[in-house]
Order: C-alpha cells, then structure tokens, then sequence
C-alpha cells in the first residue's frame, strides 16, 4: 500500500495551500486518494497555519495525520517547521525555507533554529527566496520549497510539472513557465 | 459522474446546488463561510438565479430560508455553531411550522475553538426542537445527506439539521456527484394557510403532531442507511462512534476492525435497536463522539447501572476538545506512535493586525485616550479588532457575543462606570449592534461606541459588509445626536486628532458614536486586483 502523509507549514498569509493545491491537483490526476486539511478563520491573520495532505492508493481515513506518522513536512518558514515535529516520522523528511517571518517580539535568533534543524536526521534547508528571486519571480518561493520537496512526494515529477501549469494557467503562459523553473530549481537543489 | 476535489463546506453547497436548491442564505462564520462563497462562485447558480446574498444576521439569514420554504422552493441557511445561538427563536419554532418546501439548516460546530467562543455541540439544538440531524463522516456523505435531507425534510414536512465540525469543513477530498440534477421545485404556497400562523391553539397541535413525527422519522430509511451496525466476534469491547470519530477509529484499527463490534451513528433520531443490539453483546462500551458526549449521557441515563460505559464521562476521552487520531488510540489502550517534541526555543505565534491595520491606529488612539482614566473601560466584540485583546495593545476588556460591547457598555454605564466605551466593527454593529444603540439612545446612556469600519466583514475572508456607506445614517436614524456622530480616519498621521476626539466624547454625558473609518487593507488589496483584471 503507498501512503503519503505531508505537513505543510508556515504564517498565515504566505500561502502554503497554493503548494497543497499543486499536489493536489497532481494527486488527482494519477488517481490517488487524498484528504487535505486545512486552517481558515483566525489563524490567517499572521498566526501559525499548517495543513495536512494525505496521499494513498487506499482511502484514507482520518482528515488529521496522528502523530509520528508524517513522511514529510515541508515548512516555508524555518521556526514553523519545528512547531510539527511531534508528527514527524522517524525516518521522515523535513525540508524548510531558511528565510525567517518575524512578527513576534520573542522571535529566537535564526541560528539557534537552524541548529535545531540539523539535529534532524534528514532534513533540507534552502533559502527558497533567494533562489525564486535569482530566476527572477520573487513570488515563486513556495513553488522552489515544492521542487525542494518533490523527491519524497510519492508522485511522478512530471505529475507536479503538470499541477504548476494547471495551478498558473489563468495567470499567462510567462508566468506558468518561470514557476516551473521555480519547481526545477528546487528540485535540483536537493537533489542527494 | 464528475468527481470533484471539495472542503467539506463546498461538497454541501455543491449538492444543494445539485439538489434543486433556490435559496440560500447565511452570515458568515468560521467554519461555515465557504458553503455560501461557493453558491456565490458558481456560474450554475448565476445561470440559475439561484438566491445567494449574505444575510444581516443568522436570525434575518433563518427566516427568510423558512419564507422560501413557505413558498414551496428548497432552502438552506448556514452558520456557524454560534450563530444557532442568534438564530434560535426562527429555528426552533420553525421545527413547529414545519416547512413546505425543503428546508436544511447547516450548523458548522468548532470544537477545539479553533476561531470560536465556545465548542456548544449542535446536535442538542436538533434533539431540542425535535427535528432530524445529519452528521457526516466524510465529504462524499456531506453530500449525499443533502438530497437525503431534503427529502426527509419534505416528506415528513420539518427542517432538517446537517452538523459538521471544523475538520470536515476545511478538508479538501474527491467527491462524486449525482449525473442528474434535481429540478428546482416551483412556488407552492402551503396547503395550510394557518400551518405558519403559531398562535397557541395551532402551536399546540402543530407541537404535539411534530412529537409524533420525531418517532417515525427515526424509522425513516433515510436516516437508518448512515446508522449502521457490524458484528464482530469479539465480546469484550463495543464502540460507538458519531460522525468524524469513525474516521479516527478506522485510523487505528485498520484491518482489525472487522473483529470489533461497532455502530457508527451519522443520522439522529438513531433507532434505539441499534443501541440495544451492540449493549447486548458486549462488556463495555467505548463511546466516541465529536462533541459534547450527547449519546454517553443517553446511554448511562441518570442511574447509570448498566453496562460499562467508557467515553468523555469517566475519563477515558477527555471531557472538551475535538478528538484526533492519537486520542483515539490511547482511548482504545493502543500505543500511540509521537515524533518528537517540540524544542523549547519554538514560541507561540498568535494572530496579529495585518501591517497597517486601520484597527491598530484606532486602537493605539483608544489607549491614549482612555489611559486617565485607568484599566477596565472598554467592551468589545467579534472580529478582527478583537486581537486588540493581544499585546502589545491589551486595550480590550471584553468579547462576548456579536453585539455585546454596545450594551454591555450600556449595562456598566448604569452601574457607574465612566467613560464607558464600546469598540465594535462594521458588520458586526449591523449584525446584532443596532438595537443596543437604540437602549443607548432612549434612555440617554453615557457611552462612547467607537464603531471600527473597514467596510468588511474581514474575520472570515472579507466578505461585503451591510454597513457600508449606511453607519451615519443608521446612527441618526437610530437617534444619536448629530454633533455626537463623529467620523475619524484611523491613520498616524491623525493620531493626536483622533486622541482629542475620543477624550472630548468621553467627557459627554450621553450616547457617542465614533466612526473609525478606513478600509480593509486585504480587502482593498482584493477589490484593486479585481477592478485591475477587469
């Protein structure tokens, strides 16, 4: 039985469900059963937002992945990513955005994050807006964390190409393209 | 058959939409907002003409869904858990008018309070007006109850519940639809002119056929197909489950379920042979319910002698929250598999004003206006200003109800309390805050109501506000005294202006009203990108 059970994290209003609606599509296309939680209402005021994706070729069950269980978190802010470490597997993946979102007054210094990271067993960490800005579409950050993320998503990549262009194509042809690249350049970078 | 990917909120409006509905109506609140922005994106229901307007309130949303349904057409009104609360009076009799047209009400239930005041359990609202209630498990039954719902509600003439939970609200998952629409039903008018007409003599008719109602409903087919009971062939352990926590169940116990006997209970009122058949066979009974325990207190009763009762009663689940899949695996002495914790430099991360929040400008003038006089002057209510509650502002002493800073402020002005202060947004004033300015104003109450219009009701997503354009009015309408209906703009650069202003009308002894107003910035963001692609 294949089952894929993702935790997409970050603040509200950086829009990590546009990734979950990139899989999402995907998952649909190659026929997958999929439950996708999400959190709307207070928390989207710059408070802290995740949502659970489950993939599997068997219907899943429960809207919420339980603890220990996730095979991969994809976090687009690097304190974010290890507020859901109780979900995360043992052998699970942790990739996340190492450029900070400071709106709290007690935020801890950056490093003293990344170092928790590393204790990670496996675990990435990318400067997505760097390089989403060094394609030129600043805005394509959360597109270069999926790229980043796609080696442990149980789908063909060629099924997350065709979620972007699906996901980009009311906004333009240059558009769908530099988000690919975005999708590519991640991807690369983690590449291992 | 079209499969579609829906939050559980959307597979409901998109099978009343599939269901031949014609009226919708709703205020909106979170989880249940999205039922009513998807009738309102979809092309079907514009070609249709189906009706899809917010409503002021849940009560004014309720009672023009029965007037659709008095005039033969099928309607569904949806809010959240709270907004029952407002609704109650319209919903509640209208379980003794009965319906003529089908009538389904959807209360989105947020236990947990993920964005909530409370975690009351809708289902009790359905018990207590004696009408029938679906609690889907899944998105794909979410849509099924629908055309089940309203049918029943149309056979046996009453309105009926759909409750759901914020898990199910906001999950996304595939979902089938029927291949033919139901038709949309033509005006009818009843075939009783007196069936709505609830003077005491009817009322007391209508009342006692509805208790006889409530008993055949329970043997309806509708109702008993999502009540189902499985036989295993162990006898020790029985489990109940309601709604989602079946989902948390099969979660756990995967293949091993089959050995276990279960009743999984999404319809109300359940048959009671049911209940009766799983008591008979086992030694203990696990309840599992997303909610209050409505069942558990069923099953024990106030004697509480018979079988062993497991549940959110005796510990085993805890007594509040919502449940979840490591709740249920310790509830069934399962380990429980956890990653691992948390590290402690991790802080919380509440929710904030949005960088220049016109909410935070009024508020940081509130606070220097109000400091002489000390801590403890300020109601207020729900919405996005209710973060004013958080540091660094702590500029708030009250959140309520939609409505209750205006007479709650009216209440401590009585007991002496001076200034008196009353922060309340836009859509919230015109949803219940309009008749506490009207005590306000007929017995000349000393307080000061800073109404904070950013022309959105911005809390759920920012949807249109009744207000706006119309709080002047209203508020001379209402009989404020035009000098004392003053318009500021919450910006820095008006900081000390808007000082002097609040400090000037807290010194009247009579009824202020202060408009802060400045637009949304996220809904301004929104209507600038549509006006641009249009």
């Amino acid at each position: 039985m294949m089952k894929n059970d993702i935790i997409l994290s970050g603040v509200g209003g950086q829009g990590i469900l546009s990734i979950a609606a990139a899989i999402g599509l995907a998952a649909v296309d190659n026929n997958l059963y999929l439950k996708q939680s999400e959190v709307h209402g207070m928390s989207q005021r710059g408070g802290d937002v995740q949502s659970h994706l489950r993939l599997s070729d068997k219907p899943v069950a429960s809207d919420l992945i339980p603890y220990g269980k996730a095979d991969l978190v994809i976090s687009v802010e690097p304190m974010e990513s290890l507020r859901y470490l109780p979900w995360l597997s043992k052998n699970g993946w942790l990739v996340t955005n190492s450029v900070p979102f400071i709106n709290i007054n007690d935020y801890p210094p950056v490093d003293e994050i990344l170092n928790e990271i590393r204790k990670i067993k496996n675990h990435i960490i990318l400067d997505a807006d760097s390089i989403a800005r060094d394609i030129g579409s600043a805005r394509s950050g959360n597109i270069v964390m999926l790229g980043a993320a796609s080696h442990w998503i149980s789908m063909p990549y060629p099924g997350l190409e065709e979620a972007v262009r699906k996901l980009f194509k009311r906004k333009g042809e240059e558009i769908v393209e530099v988000n690919l690249k975005a999708l590519k350049a991640g991807r690369e970078y983690s590449k291992i | 058959m079209d499969k579609l990917l829906l939050l559980g909120d959307e597979a409901i409006a998109r099978a009343a939409i599939d269901a031949g509905l014609s009226g919708m109506y709703a205020y909106p609140g979170t989880p249940s907002t999205e039922i009513m922005e998807y009738i309102q994106a979809s092309g079907e229901a514009s070609d249709r003409k189906i009706h899809r307007k917010w409503s002021s309130n849940e009560k004014t949303a309720m009672e023009a869904a029965l007037g659709m349904s008095y005039a033969g057409k099928r309607a569904m009104v949806a809010m959240k858990h709270v907004g029952l609360n407002v609704a109650a009076d319209s919903f509640i009799n209208s379980a003794i008018t009965g319906v003529n047209g089908g009538l389904i009400v959807v209360s989105a239930d947020d236990p947990s309070m993920h964005s909530s005041q409370n975690e009351q359990d809708s289902r009790f609202y359905a018990k207590f007006a004696f009408i029938p209630c679906f609690e889907p498990t899944n998105q794909q039954e979410a849509y099924d109850m629908v055309f089940d719902a309203f049918e029943l509600s149309e056979k046996y003439k009453v309105p009926v519940m759909l409750r759901i939970t914020t898990r199910l609200a906001h999950s996304r998952a595939s979902v089938k639809l029927i291949d033919k629409p139901v038709p949309e039903k033509k005006l009818t008018l009843p075939s009783d002119p007196l069936q709505f007409v609830l003077l005491p003599a009817i009322a007391k008719k209508r009342y006692r056929a509805l208790l006889a109602t409530y008993e055949k409903i329970r043997l309806d087919i509708r109702i008993e197909k999502y009540n189902h009971f499985r036989d295993g062939r162990k006898r020790d352990l029985g489990i109940i489950t309601t709604g989602i926590a079946w989902n948390y169940l099969a979660e756990n116990l995967n293949e091993s379920m089959n050995d276990i006997p279960v009743l999984k209970i999404s319809a109300y009122p359940f048959p009671n042979d049911l209940v009766r058949e799983i008591a008979g066979r086992c030694k203990e009974l696990l309840v599992l319910e997303e909610g209050y325990p409505l069942i558990e207190e069923g099953l024990r009763g106030l004697l509480d002698n018979g079988i062993k009762i497991l549940g959110r009663l005796d510990g085993t689940v805890p007594r509040d929250g919502e449940l979840n899949p490591y709740i249920v695996a310790k509830s069934l002495g399962l380990p429980a598999s956890y990653g691992m914790d948390v590290p402690e430099l991790v802080k919380t991360r509440p929710p904030s004003f949005c960088k220049g929040c016109g909410h935070s400008d009024m508020f940081n003038a509130l606070i220097e206006a109000v400091k002489p006089f000390g801590p403890g002057h300020v109601f207020s209510d729900i919405g996005c200003y209710t973060l004013g509650a958080l540091p660094p502002y702590n500029a708030i002493n009250s959140c309520v109800d939609m409505g209750a800073s205006v007479t709650m402020a009216i209440g401590a002005a009585d007991a002496g309390l001076s200034p008196s202060v009353a922060v309340i947004g836009d859509s919230t004033f015109t949803h219940s805050g309009m008749t506490g300015l009207l005590d306000a104003v007929t017995k000349n109450s000393p307080v000061t109501i800073i109404i904070s219009d950013n022309s959105t009701t911005g809390m759920t997503g920012g949807q249109e506000s009744k207000a706006t354009g119309r709080i002047e009015q209203i508020c001379t309408g209402i009989g404020v005294e035009p000098e004392h209906i003053i318009t500021i703009v919450p910006l820095r650069k008006n900081h000390e202006e808007n000082v002097q202003t609040m400090s000037k009308e807290f010194r009247y002894n009579g009824v202020s009203v202060i408009i802060a107003a400045r637009e949304c910035i996220q809904t301004a963001a929104r209507r600038k990108k549509a006006e641009s692609s249009n």
